[in-house]
């Protein structure tokens, strides 16, 4: 596979999440990550047809196109994160408010709230860290063979690297993810219980 | 210790905290040690499991069907009955009838059956309870449960595990600790003082260079604050053979004042400013999220000089984030008041902690300091320990003749509570002016103790020494122990007859040690129980076995409760009295034993520790 077919993290993390269940649930799956396991590939191969089948598909020209494959992300993990910003800092409740009629002093109270909790969370589920080790507003140099997902040129994009330009921003990357694990039974869609208080 | 064991464990079963460090023998040689720290897998919302290096010591006992299928699973047990750790915590903010916290300090109560289920201590009747000794199991087998799940070839039964407890920790609470680990199937047990492993938490973390940090004649002094425990131990520096010695000469007394009654502390008194200030009232969950808020906003103000307050905001219940919200602020001068001046205040080597008349006999809460000043505790400790470097062999002590205290020429400190710097410098700036006005010089404070786990990680790390690789703390036992008999003498109408103290254990016996039987012989009835007072004293180390007192100060004795010895009625006449010499000894494990033994005959008996004073009669 090269490099620009590697999938991002976020879609490893995706497909592992998805590749778990199936794994469990689906036995053909099953058998398919079993075979890559071994080194072999995934799909068997088709039982009807003599060895020399590949050798055949070279031959065939022509081929269509193929559609692009767009990634879906699960809800899972997405619906684990939103509980756990509401837990800590109470996320939806804030973004559920209506802001047109409270004070700004009200909410610079509530962010606090909001942003430490959202903080705790982050860091202690997430480990992010900026791409860009310059301050922004220094001239920086991208070299030849930058990485297109990590640095994204603005403004007069012409010619070739390296380029120099102002660092604007010194965006962010996520090196590692540690989201709880949850109990099968468990449903993330419940992002926070109702509470009844028994006197 | 195991020849099979893989691994040295180090278990801090805290007040507040539990936590696991564990040294890979195989990879480890001389200084060069190989630790880790568990990550222990834990519920901390209902279906929700992460691993943390902290398990809070807290248990949650729901109702039937209070929470939804599968909220309290773990990876080693799909449904188990109750929750612990995190989510414990968490739920029990909310609903504290159901929550058991500080079972540990519960298991040092001499007032209460520690074999009784009695925890949560306010709950009403529908709630299934505990006992203080179940609540230390449940910890203990949750972080077994944790270790095999992650190392399934070397189940933790077969390591040489290590559990701390607090130095002033009696006997009874010591045994129970060690009966707790035994139910959990922690056989390869060792108990450790935990001043003593954050001792060697330091040392470990010098890589090899403490002894070029301390010397003969150095008397150390570990000040451990932890959650709800304030612990403090002298460690005298020696010599033998041309190499450092360490011994620990002395421990203080149960103190139940921490960190938790700091923060709480705090919170009540920026819930007075709010409660003033507004006509809202704090329900008993937003005074747990304003002492989470005050604990943040105290390390902040203790750690940037600069700032002069930070503000609190205690969020509503409800949904209503905005509006809902109460504000407040904890300023500087509040946190140095009531932090510093309340629980650090400046005082003379000879002030005393303020004892307030007790209100009834018995307690059915746990027993806390009555005077919160740390610093004036520390100054009874030093002073009542006096003479604790007399007698230990190879030690040249610095002490100038006429001092009124024991002179600490350095200090490790241990705790959450230390975290921040300017408590640490108060202690040291206090103890510093007692020595300065005692004609002694000053004590340096050892640093680069990790506050949090180091009683985990020295824990571990004794349990690798041990296997003779490096340094040990020499100590045995920090009291002498003495059984009361009452003196043979004419009944005075109104007066209690007289109570005589004969010792039966010196001070510092040391682990797996039998002393002499005392020569004086006690009566036991046959086929029924017999309970004799018992005594614990820290400071008389020069009585032996046999000693007999007849009058004592208060400071000198202690009473701990009764020892208690069953005749089996087989082979003899019930109500017989058969005279017996009592023999004490330290196990291998750290706990003291206790048997009768008749002028007649091989029989032994145990006599037990009494565990449950306070029993319903």
């Amino acid at each position: 596979m090269s490099d620009d077919q590697a999938p991002s993290f976020f879609a490893r993390l995706l497909l592992a999440w998805v590749a778990y269940f199936r794994t469990i649930f689906d036995a053909e799956f099953a058998a398919g990550v079993v075979r890559l396991r071994d080194g072999q590939p995934a799909l068997p191969p088709p039982k009807d047809e003599p060895e020399e089948a590949p050798k055949k598909k070279k031959k065939k020209k022509k081929k269509p196109k193929p559609a692009p494959v767009l990634k879906e992300a699960g809800p899972g993990a997405a619906l684990q994160l939103l509980g756990l910003l509401q837990r800590e800092g109470r996320f939806i409740d804030f973004m559920e408010e209506e802001l047109a009629d409270a004070s700004d002093e009200d909410i610079g109270a509530a962010a606090r709230v909001v942003h430490e909790g959202c903080k705790k969370a982050l860091e202690e589920h997430f480990t992010i860290e900026p791409i860009h080790a310059s301050e922004e507003g220094e001239t920086v140099k991208v070299e030849e063979g930058y990485d297109a997902h990590s640095i994204r040129l603005t403004g007069n994009v012409v010619g070739e690297p390296p380029f120099e330009g102002e660092l604007t921003h010194r965006g962010w990357k996520c090196s590692e993810v540690e989201l709880p694990k949850m109990s099968e039974k468990h449903d993330p869609s419940i992002l926070a219980p109702a509470e009844v208080e028994l006197a | 210790m195991s020849d099979e064991a893989s691994y040295a464990v180090g278990i801090d079963l805290g007040t507040t905290h539990c936590a696991l460090s564990y040294v890979d023998l195989d990879l480890s040689e001389g200084e060069e040690v190989a630790q880790h720290t568990l990550a222990i897998p834990q519920v901390v919302t209902p279906g929700n499991i992460e691993g943390r290096e902290l398990l809070p010591s807290f248990l949650y006992l729901p109702a039937t069907g209070e929470l939804g299928e599968g909220a309290l699973t773990l990876p080693w047990d799909e449904s188990p009955s109750f929750g612990v750790g995190e989510v414990a915590r968490a739920l029990g903010a909310k609903t504290p009838i159901r929550v058991v916290s500080s079972a540990k300090s519960w298991l040092c109560h001499g007032g209460v059956d520690r074999l009784a289920p009695i925890l949560p201590s306010h709950a009403p009747d529908e709630v299934t309870k505990v006992s203080p000794l179940q609540a230390s199991i449940l910890y203990l087998e949750h972080l077994r449960d944790a270790w095999n799940d992650k190392h399934p070839d070397a189940p933790l039964d077969e390591q040489d595990v290590v559990i701390t407890v607090p130095a002033s920790f009696d006997p009874a609470a010591r045994e129970l600790t060690a009966e707790a680990a035994r139910d959990a199937g922690l056989d390869n047990l060792v108990l450790l003082e935990e001043p003593q492993a954050a001792l060697y938490s330091w040392i470990q973390g010098t890589d090899g260079t403490w002894r070029d940090q301390v010397e003969v004649g150095d008397v150390i002094l570990v000040v451990d604050v932890g959650g709800g425990t304030t612990d403090l131990s002298l460690m005298a520096v020696s010599e033998r053979e041309g190499a450092l010695e360490l011994h620990r000469v002395a421990v203080g007394d149960h103190i139940l004042l921490g960190g938790d009654n700091m923060d709480l502390a705090l919170a009540v008194s920026v819930r007075a400013k709010i409660e003033q200030e507004s006509d809202k009232t704090l329900d008993a969950w937003q005074l747990g999220a304003l002492t989470h808020a005050c604990r943040a906003a105290k390390e902040s103000l203790l750690g940037d000089p600069d700032l002069e307050s930070v503000p609190i905001v205690v969020p509503s219940r409800g949904r209503k984030l905005i509006g809902g919200s109460i504000r407040s602020e904890l300023t500087r001068a509040e946190v140095e008041q009531l932090l510093v001046e309340g629980f650090f205040p400046e005082c003379a080597s000879g002030d005393r902690p303020k004892h307030r008349a007790r209100v009834g006999l018995t307690q059915l809460g746990l027993p806390y300091a009555q005077d919160a000043a740390v610093t004036r505790h520390l100054a009874a400790f030093l002073a009542k320990q006096l003479g604790a470097t007399e007698d230990v062999e190879g030690f040249t002590p610095k002490l100038p003749e006429d001092a009124t205290f024991l002179h600490p020429t350095a200090i490790l400190f241990n705790g959450g509570v230390f975290e921040s710097a300017l408590l640490e410098e108060r202690v040291a700036a206090q103890i510093n002016a007692w020595l300065e006005a005692d004609g002694g010089e000053p004590a340096r404070v050892l640093e680069g103790g990790s506050l949090g786990l180091a009683v985990a990680r020295g824990a571990a790390y004794y349990g690798y020494v041990r296997r003779g690789e490096g340094v040990r703390i020499r100590g045995g036992t920090a009291q002498a122990y003495y059984v009361g008999v009452e003196a043979a003498m004419p009944a005075v109408p109104g007066m209690e007859p007289p109570i005589t103290a004969i010792c039966i254990a010196p001070f510092g016996i040391e682990e797996g040690t039998r002393c002499e039987p005392a020569a004086q012989e006690l009566g036991l009835v046959v086929g029924e129980p017999v309970s004799f007072r018992f005594f614990g004293s820290s400071v008389r180390r020069d009585d032996q076995v046999g000693t007999v007192l007849e009058r004592w100060s208060a400071d000198e004795l202690e009473e701990l409760p009764e020892i208690q010895a069953t005749l089996p009625a087989e082979g003899k006449t019930p109500g017989d009295v058969v005279p017996v010499r009592l023999q004490a000894g330290v196990t291998e494990v750290g706990v003291l034993e206790l048997e009768a033994i008749p002028r007649e005959g091989d029989d032994r008996w145990k006599v037990e520790l009494d565990v449950r004073a306070g029993e319903t009669q």
